[in-house]
């Protein structure tokens, strides 16, 4: 066995040599192999530490033939020993006094990673609990963003007033984009998707007159709170931005938290079982009678609603919004949490996001290697652990024990 | 009864296709040079026994020998290259090929071209009708032409070992029949043939042995005569 | 310029770009039809023919082979840089799509796109940001003819293009191994009961899709003067509308497509806003895949295989 896995080392490392050997030995007319040779040595150390665990594996079947638990299930079991109520209070606890810890950097870094977090869930419904790959769903993202801003700027809307419209907005975009996509499936819609995607940003990009293009819009307000005074004039109202960044912070907290409870609510509503069938098999859904064009219309819409408050929230926040904010590549950002967290599972998504935003903010060398790492970490997690580092067992299980017994709905 | 060399035999064989347990314990036993039948009712798992043989569904446990050789754990390119030839369910055709290139598909892995030659000769003596038919598309050929294109192209390897599955399928009566006389005629040629068939009273004249299959097990062997008198197989399979 | 010289130069440069957006586009069509998946990593894949193109191109020309040996030049350019793709090409079959063959669409999509990622970026930190220019090959001569005119990069480009597309049909419908190919694209289970082995088969599919997509990028750097790392996402867009407009897994259709689609580009371009440009090219994309997703040529059954 390990002749074999040697003989495959070779392979690999000559295969290695020759793709990053040129590549990263001629970045200009000379041949500097420094970087290409320490570059093999890492990949070949990957390989061969592979080998060493399979080896060690291997030797130790014997002895312990119980298949191990995976840590994450451990962890998790731990866990859920203890009421509910604690570890999320815990965290609640623990995301609420944060701001008093932590410099204006990191609380910055927090938003963030918040607003991924909304992204992320939103984008679960249309992939996770849909089954509908979404490549262009930073356009929602986008579309709320936009609209608040020039609101905001043209007709001195304030934060509440054009939230709303903001959210109906990327509904009816998310149902312009699902329409003609309900008849495709799995590659077709992706790049239907992507092309949306990109339409709508370089429709951002190009029409001068509406959205300033590139140069971007700004000067807009924050959100604001209204609490009665007393003042000259008797009881009035009086506005108080947010705009510090904890002020902010506990603002995108707060919607974070009604985003997990409104995902949470549809992903045991009926229309949540529905978006299950349909992605298990959609036929069957069909056919059971679910109305499957309403229903993913309704994942599109519903999806893009959250990335429409998160991108009002973005563009308020920093006052500012530019069409390069809504790169393809964001799209993949926000599809590699949920890829990494666990499609379908909320707890996975949340952790994805603070893991894949913050990782790069705290370790600052690895910055230029953010996006190399989430291409690297889509492909393997596919490979390796599709469900995801924090899997939504539990909703799969209850869901084919639901679809094996539930009545004609 | 002179029981000439096995050349093929299978042994308690289990195949499950996800959690269908499609074969529950098959055994049979087929000579060289004679035409064995496998009959039974849809989805009793006939199908699924020949897809196992070549291992594309592959089975779980028991074995399978060809000539002696075990193959159960072999890729269906290794089994071909033994010399097992299999016309599938539904004809399985290249639709965008010429019927040439269809017969060629079928000597891929022979390197003798004149032999080669010869052989496809000796299809277009067994099926005429592909001559005519030789630059056609696959995917335009009738019904019948198809069956007799993936016959032809089953053996274009020179296969000692030819797996049929239902090649009465779909076809009119007069063209069954030709198809019969066919198989025949190739057997004859030193070719062993285990046919799997829906038709029963068909398969079972033109067979030696004969294997009835239910829900995954094999219930009645016997010599083919023998089962035509059979009650039971009369009853449920010959329509008597 | 009169109208009608106008008009026949843009379709001169119709013609041009269609060739090279149907090289891409083979390589597209050839995997899909393999393995029924979309290569997102086939934009990347264009992109490091051209890096190493340049590469390549700017070690001879220091040697100053440029000027005196040009054909073997060449040859040796554009070689290496679709050995290489090829390689490259194989490695990420065998890394990102073979262990994800039995799972969902889904997962093997999102392998497709991480892989995409993963490479474009492995592209910018090696080669770095900016573009890296392509040293002048051509010079600005050419051949006039009816006001129009085609610069003698443009006919070595389209002269070699037509070579490739020609040998892949031979290739195809002529050898052992293309004919395999086929068979494998139409039936895999049937090609393994003749003895095709379709791991190999598969691994050929991606030496050679990719390696025209190199070719392609080789000559988009010589044409156009530059490489950058990022290049591929809008040619693989391209490319693969004209995949789908003349039918997934139809090699004329790919041909056919590419024409079509680089037709539509230059035309726009030609007499409306190009700032627009790309817009029409998702938008061409989106109401193919929606009105007629089998293509033109196409095997018919796109709707029903996806």
């Amino acid at each position: 066995m390990i002749q074999q896995e040697l003989k495959k080392l070779v392979v690999y490392a000559f295969f290695l040599a020759v793709l990053l050997i040129p590549m990263l030995g001629f970045k200009s007319t000379t041949f500097e192999p420094g970087r290409a040779f320490k570059t093999l040595g890492v990949f070949l150390a990957i390989l061969v530490l592979n080998i060493i665990v399979k080896a060690v594996r291997s030797r130790k079947k014997e002895e312990d033939l119980r298949p191990k638990k995976p840590w994450v299930e451990s962890i998790r079991e731990r866990i859920e020993r203890y009421p509910k109520i604690y570890t999320l209070g815990g965290l609640l606890a623990v995301a609420a006094i944060f701001p008093l810890f932590a410099d204006n950097y990191m609380i910055d870094v927090g938003i963030t990673c918040l607003i991924y977090v909304c992204l992320g869930l939103g984008l679960n419904i249309v992939v996770g609990l849909c089954g509908l790959l979404d490549l262009g769903y930073i356009a929602f993202y986008a579309v709320g963003a936009y609209t608040y801003s020039l609101l905001n700027l043209t007709f001195g809307l304030s934060f509440w007033t054009a939230l709303p419209i903001g959210i109906v907005l990327g509904m009816v975009a998310g149902c312009i984009i699902g329409y003609p996509t309900l008849k495709m499936r799995g590659d077709y819609l992706a790049i239907v998707t992507l092309g949306f995607g990109e339409i709508v940003r370089l429709v951002l990009n190009n029409w001068d007159s509406l959205t300033a293009g590139p140069n971007g819009l700004f000067g807009m307000k924050r959100p604001a709170l209204y609490y009665p005074s007393f003042g000259e004039d008797g009881l009035a109202w009086a506005t108080y931005y947010l705009k510090s960044l904890p002020s902010l912070y506990y603002f995108i907290l707060i919607i974070a938290i009604l985003t997990i409870i409104g995902v949470r609510r549809l992903d045991n509503s009926r229309i949540g079982r529905a978006w299950i069938a349909i992605r298990e098999d959609e036929v069957a859904a069909e056919l059971s009678g679910v109305p499957t064009t309403w229903i993913k219309l309704l994942a599109y819409a519903l999806g893009a609603a959250f990335a429409s408050v998160a991108g009002a929230f973005f563009a308020a926040k920093l006052s500012y919004t530019n069409p390069n904010f809504f790169l393809f590549m964001e799209s993949c950002i926000v599809l590699c949490i949920v890829v990494l967290g666990g499609v379908g599972s909320i707890p996975g998504i949340v952790v994805a996001a603070f893991v894949l935003i913050a990782a790069p903010e705290v370790f600052r060398g690895l910055e230029n290697y953010r996006m190399l790492a989430f291409g690297g970490i889509m492909t393997t997690m596919m490979i390796l652990k599709p469900e995801g580092l924090i899997p939504a067992t539990r909703s799969r299980r209850e869901l084919h024990e639901d679809l094996a017994t539930k009545p004609k709905d | 009864m002179v029981k000439s060399q096995a050349i093929l035999e299978l042994s308690d064989i289990h195949t499950y296709y996800g959690n269908i347990h499609a074969l529950k314990g098959v055994s049979c036993s087929i000579s060289k040079g004679e035409i064995a039948c496998l009959i039974g009712a849809n989805g009793a798992g006939k199908s699924t026994t020949l897809m196992t043989i070549f291992g594309v569904q592959p089975a779980t446990q028991g074995e399978i020998l060809f000539k002696g050789t075990p193959i159960q754990k072999l890729r269906p390119e290794k089994v071909a290259a033994l010399g097992v030839s299999q016309t599938p369910e539904g004809r399985q055709i290249f639709p965008r090929m010429s019927t040439f290139e269809n017969l060629e598909m079928g000597a891929f892995l022979r390197k003798d071209k004149a032999e080669v030659q010869q052989d496809l000769e000796w299809v277009f003596s067994l099926f005429p009708r592909l001559k005519d038919r030789m630059k056609q598309l696959g995917g335009t050929l009738s019904g019948g032409e198809q069956q007799m294109l993936a016959i032809g192209r089953a053996l274009m390897s020179r296969p000692e070992l030819l797996l049929l599955d239902e090649p009465s399928l779909g076809l009119a009566p007069k063209l069954v029949e030709k198809i019969f006389e066919t198989i025949l005629e190739i057997n004859k040629s030193g070719v062993t043939i285990f046919l799997v068939e829906q038709n029963a009273h068909m398969a079972l004249t033109i067979s030696g042995t004969g294997y009835v299959m239910e829900t995954g097990r094999i219930v009645l062997s016997d010599k083919a005569a023998a089962l035509l008198e059979n009650e039971e197989v009369q009853k449920a399979y010959l329509g008597e | 310029m009169d109208l009608s010289s106008f008009i026949l130069q843009q379709i001169i440069n119709a013609i041009f770009l269609g060739s090279i957006y149907a090289l891409i586009a083979l390589g597209y069509t050839m995997v899909y039809g393999i393995i029924e998946l979309i290569n997102f990593a086939h934009g990347e894949l264009f992109t490091a023919g051209a890096f190493i193109g340049v590469i390549v191109l700017t070690a001879l020309q220091q040697l100053g082979w440029v000027e005196t040996h040009f054909v073997l030049t060449m040859i040796i350019v554009f070689s290496m840089a679709m050995a290489y793709v090829a390689v490259l090409g194989v490695a990420v079959e065998h890394v990102a799509y073979k262990p994800l063959r039995t799972s969902s669409r889904l997962s093997a999509l999102l392998s497709a796109l991480g892989m995409s990622i993963f490479l474009s970026n492995g592209m910018m930190l090696s080669q770095g940001v900016s573009d890296r220019p392509y040293p002048q090959v051509f010079g600005v001569e050419g051949i006039e003819f009816m006001g129009a005119r085609i610069s003698n990069g443009q006919i070595f480009i389209m002269l070699l293009a037509v070579a490739l597309m020609v040998s892949l049909q031979l290739f195809v419908h002529r050898t052992r191994l293309g004919k395999a190919m086929r068979a494998t694209a139409q039936n895999k289970v049937m090609a393994r009961i003749l003895g095709i082995d379709i791991d190999q088969t598969i691994r050929i599919t991606f030496m050679i899709g990719p390696a025209l997509g190199a070719a392609a990028g080789v000559m988009v750097g010589l044409h156009y003067g530059a490489v950058r790392f990022d290049m591929g996402f809008l040619f693989m867009i391209k490319a693969f509308a004209a995949a789908i407009l003349g039918g997934i897994g139809s090699i004329p259709g790919a041909m056919l497509g590419g024409l079509i689609i680089g037709g539509i580009e230059v035309m726009w371009a030609a007499f409306l806003p190009s700032a627009w440009k790309d817009v029409t090219t998702f938008t061409v994309l989106i109401l193919v895949l929606y009105l007629k997703p089998s293509g033109l040529l196409g095997k018919g059954s796109a709707e029903v295989r996806v």
